[in-house]
């Protein structure tokens, strides 16, 4: 590799500051565009315009590069192009396409410049283009951060326009009409008399000219994709039971694999798979990385036989039992593993000399566990590897790949598929290098590697374990200091190091949503220590903001009821970013704040901003005879511009659901070394008769368009502790929550 | 052993206590089954076996000969979708969708018991069906959609 990519390679990170790579490119690295993929596979007839559109003869294909984990990504990419193309849903086909550096993440580098999103000063901008410059050259392709709305919106619709006009061009040169008298409609170029010829037909007229770079976009006022109520392109499939996930996949001639690994992640010792090798269907016991892997002819067997195998595990590189793990937290609010100190306004010393309010907060580990169990099928020849399943980072898959077989990296295939759930956990790869290990001892078979849910507890990287301790001052009804300190381990340096690449700088993910609120407290520290590694950890749906806005909403909120303030009131006092003044204002008017709740009702409020959105949540609980009843979530969210309304309003539905079901009843704990809960019984996060209305405003300022998938989770926890403290008194400063009190 | 599977006659030989999960899934390549939990936990494999809501994780295949079985794959009659399918897409109830199957076949089955279900109803007959994505407040909709659905004929 280059020296530029060298460079590169070890200074990238994902939600982290980096700059040692981003300055040292020259112009033309960074100028120099990344070939489209799609050139080499062109048929006869067929055309591509750039790496996102595909015309033939027979159909038209739009390729929607982010990996489709629920969110509804393909859908939101596809309408981007469809929406300047003028196609209608129903005159195209999509795809995930193959892994390419073209698929550079735009708006992810941008996300990990470490400066607020409010902060268009000279040192922000230069930062978020130089990181910029380091996805590009690296050619990330990479789906998370909240970044394939923002880094699509643009870029996809310039795609569909230069397709647009490509083919309204090719219809002048067919038919000599004049382009401007030519308009593109629902799949095709009309003639002034109405004559239709559709895209298809233009195909090959199309490549012979070049692409008309200069397209322009289509004005909000004229959308009839974009912001509208759109049916979701799945949404038939996933209703009738013909949505195909990873896990449904069959290839000729595969074989079915179940795997056991240490569950503590250290050694295999010693094993006896004697019986494993006689029960029916099974082919072969093979040897994998800390453990041990059966092969058979069908999922159930696989799983049957590898339970059946005896196998002796070495101990945990991590500390066995759950109370170390906690001490060690407890332990690393020192000057020595001090990360950063990201915030230090005022006079904090003189404005803590006076009566303090102290106050410590815990957020545990906890799974992810989307309900599609990891799997993945590898078949590897001397030709190169092929790989089906769903995941967010093709290109390093590929990487991950070929290291194991001995391949380059380019003769990995990957078939990337539509996954059921991920929240953090398709960013992984040891479900892909355990199915290729086993691969690679059966030459030419496509091993088909299905984690049992069991297994994918045990070897889940759950979210940062963290603490934080506050203190803080109020004079005059109104918060005056706050000095927050949180230590936890860094889940994005455990994340990257497991692929061989460096965090440098300070972790910005371990204050997330409290180093950046958008609120001016007159005096106002924020300190952040880096736990060493314990048990690894990895990025759960909002990172560190899930633990972290916890800490520092609920911390606020003890001020501002030491004060003597209205939660909601102070708050807009204290914000200083108009998005933020927006949604606080929105669910003030959502929820009626200010009413008398009814007895033994309570409301809280919280707001984080992270992924560069401010979300405001006002949640209504009732403490009842039976436990709490969580009745009304009132949210509003700002991005800019919504995209796709229908998947804004999901996704902020079940963020909340996300945030609130695991602050309520799940962690992971570890004994032994190894996870206690393994299975929904023990961490099953909220049912449908826990979860409460959810009214959802998308606040719409016009600003740079962000994504909605994360930032909704980080204010649920604290507005259900604030709501439960205006209810009950009660102050709730560690999750999960039902280890204090009872949920109806 | 032999049963029925969406109207269809199936033999198959496989060991007593095989689930029906892996019966479908990986004997007779129904796919829209879905294994979640393997405990009976998340609901995602539910089926009707002669018409009762089963999580098919829990049934061994030597419990079900002669059962008339129904996958989300036969719910609908012909061409004509079943209403609580209609609703789930009116609703756009599904993020993921993974558990969706389980949920409409459940879903389906509380219909044919409570044909107006209350939202106490829908707790306690849906709380047995996990969704990690949050669907929960589209598919409380969908069915009271599907319900009225079902009463318009």
């Amino acid at each position: 590799m280059s020296r530029v990519g060298t460079i590169a390679r070890r200074s990238f990170l994902i939600g982290s500051a980096v700059l040692a790579g981003g300055v040292a490119f020259g112009v033309y690295t960074v100028r120099r565009p990344h070939e489209n993929p799609l050139e080499a596979g062109l048929a006869e007839g067929e055309v591509t315009f750039n790496p996102w559109v595909l015309v033939g003869p027979e159909r038209i294909t739009l390729i929607t590069p982010h990996a489709d984990v629920g969110q509804g990504v393909a859908h939101m990419q596809a309408m981007l192009l469809a929406e300047e193309m003028r196609l209608e849903p129903g005159q195209f086909d999509i795809s995930f396409g193959d892994p390419s550096p073209a698929y550079w993440n735009r708006a992810m580098g941008e996300e990990g410049a470490p400066f607020l999103s409010s902060d268009q000063g000279f040192a922000a901008r230069t930062t978020r283009t130089a990181m910029g410059a380091v996805m590009k050259v690296l050619g990330m392709q990479v789906t998370g951060g909240s970044t394939s709305t923002p880094d699509s919106f643009d870029k996809l619709r310039q795609a569909g326009a230069i397709a647009r006009e490509t083919l309204r061009r090719a219809g002048e040169i067919r038919t000599s009409i004049p382009s401007d008298q030519l308009r593109c409609e629902a799949g095709a170029v009309v003639l002034p008399d109405g004559t239709r010829i559709p895209y298809t037909e233009l195909s090959a007229q199309a490549a012979t000219i070049d692409p008309v770079e200069d397209a322009p976009l289509t004005p909000r006022a004229e959308w009839r994709l974009i912001g509208q109520e759109t049916e979701r392109l799945d949404i038939v499939a996933k209703s009738t039971g013909q949505q195909a996930y990873g896990i449904d996949v069959s290839v000729p001639g595969m074989v079915h694999a179940a795997v056991r690994v240490n569950p503590r992640r250290g050694v295999l010792t010693g094993y006896d798979a004697s019986a494993a090798r006689s029960m029916r269907g099974v082919s072969d016991v093979v040897e994998v990385t800390n453990g041990v892997a059966v092969v058979a002819d069908n999922s159930w067997r696989a799983f049957q036989a590898v339970n059946a195998v005896d196998c002796d595990w070495g101990p945990a590189p991590y500390p066995a039992e759950q109370a170390d793990h906690w001490a060690e937290v407890a332990a690393s609010f020192t000057e020595d593993r001090l990360d950063r100190e990201w915030r230090a306004e005022g006079d904090v010393e003189a404005a803590l000399s006076g009566d303090v309010i102290e106050a410590e907060y815990r957020a545990p580990y906890v799974a992810h566990q989307p309900l599609e169990p990891l799997n993945a099928i590898v078949r590897v020849t001397e030709a190169g590897a092929e790989v089906w399943t769903g995941h967010q980072m093709p290109r390093f898959l590929q990487q991950q790949v070929a290291a194991i077989t001995g391949h380059e990296a380019d003769q990995v295939t990957l078939h990337n598929q539509f996954s059921g759930g991920s929240f953090g956990h398709r960013l992984e790869f040891e479900h892909v290098r355990l199915a290729t290990e086993i691969a690679v001892q059966m030459p030419g078979v496509p091993v088909k590697l299905t984690f049992q849910r069991e297994e994918d507890f045990a070897q889940d990287f759950p979210r940062q374990i963290g603490m934080a301790r506050g203190r803080g001052a109020v004079a005059g009804g109104r918060v005056e200091a706050s000095d927050i300190q949180i230590a936890a381990v860094s889940s994005s340096r455990s994340q990257m190091g497991r692929i061989g690449q460096n965090v440098p700088g300070a972790d910005s993910q371990i204050p997330a949503g409290v180093w950046n609120v958008p609120y001016a407290i007159p005096s106002y520290r924020v300190r952040a220590y880096a736990v060493p590694e314990l048990a690894p950890t990895s990025s759960w749906r909002s990172v560190g903001a899930s633990s972290s806005g916890f800490f520092g909403e609920s911390f606020l909120d003890e001020l501002v009821h030491a004060a003597g303030a209205d939660p909601l009131a102070e708050r807009l006092r204290l914000a200083i970013d108009p998005r933020a003044v927006a949604v606080l204002e929105a669910v003030a008017e959502m929820s009626g704040w200010g009413r008398e709740p009814a007895e033994n009702r309570g409301l809280g409020v919280a707001m984080v901003e992270s992924f560069g959105v401010p979300v405001a949540e006002v949640i209504e609980v009732e403490a009842t005879a039976q436990g709490i009843r969580i009745h009304d979530v009132w949210v509003a969210a700002e991005v800019g511009t919504v995209v796709d309304p229908v998947a804004f309003e999901n996704q902020v539905q079940g963020g909340v659901v996300w945030g609130l079901g695991h602050a309520i009843n799940c962690e992971i704990t570890y004994a032994d070394g190894m996870a206690e809960q393994s299975n929904f019984d023990w961490h099953d996060g909220m049912r449908i008769w826990q979860a409460p209305r959810i009214a959802v405003r998308g606040v719409e300022l016009g600003g740079s368009v962000r994504g909605i998938g994360e930032p909704p989770v980080p204010p649920a926890a604290p507005a259900l502790a604030n709501a439960i403290f205006a209810a009950t008194g009660q102050r709730l400063r560690e999750m999960p929550f039902n280890k204090f009190v009872d949920f109806v | 052993m032999q049963f029925t599977v969406n109207g269809v006659p199936r033999e198959v030989d496989v060991e007593g206590d095989m689930p029906l999960l892996w019966v479908l899934r990986d004997e007779l390549g129904i796919t829209s089954v879905k294994y979640g939990c393997g405990i009976a936990q998340c609901g995602a494999c539910t089926v009707h076996v002669d018409g009762i809501a089963m999580r098919s994780c829990q049934l061994p295949a030597d419990s079900l000969e002669g059962a008339q079985i129904t996958t989300l794959e036969g719910l609908a009659e012909g061409e004509t979708l079943h209403a609580v399918q209609e609703a789930w897409i009116a609703h756009q109830v599904a993020q993921c969708g993974y558990c969706q199957a389980g949920q409409m076949m459940q879903a389906a089955d509380l219909l044919a018991a409570v044909p107006e279900p209350t939202d106490a109803d829908i707790d306690d007959f849906m709380g047995g069906n996990l969704c990690r994505c949050g669907t929960y407040p589209r598919i409380r909709a969908a069915i009271h959609d599907a319900a009225a659905r079902l009463r318009e004929g």
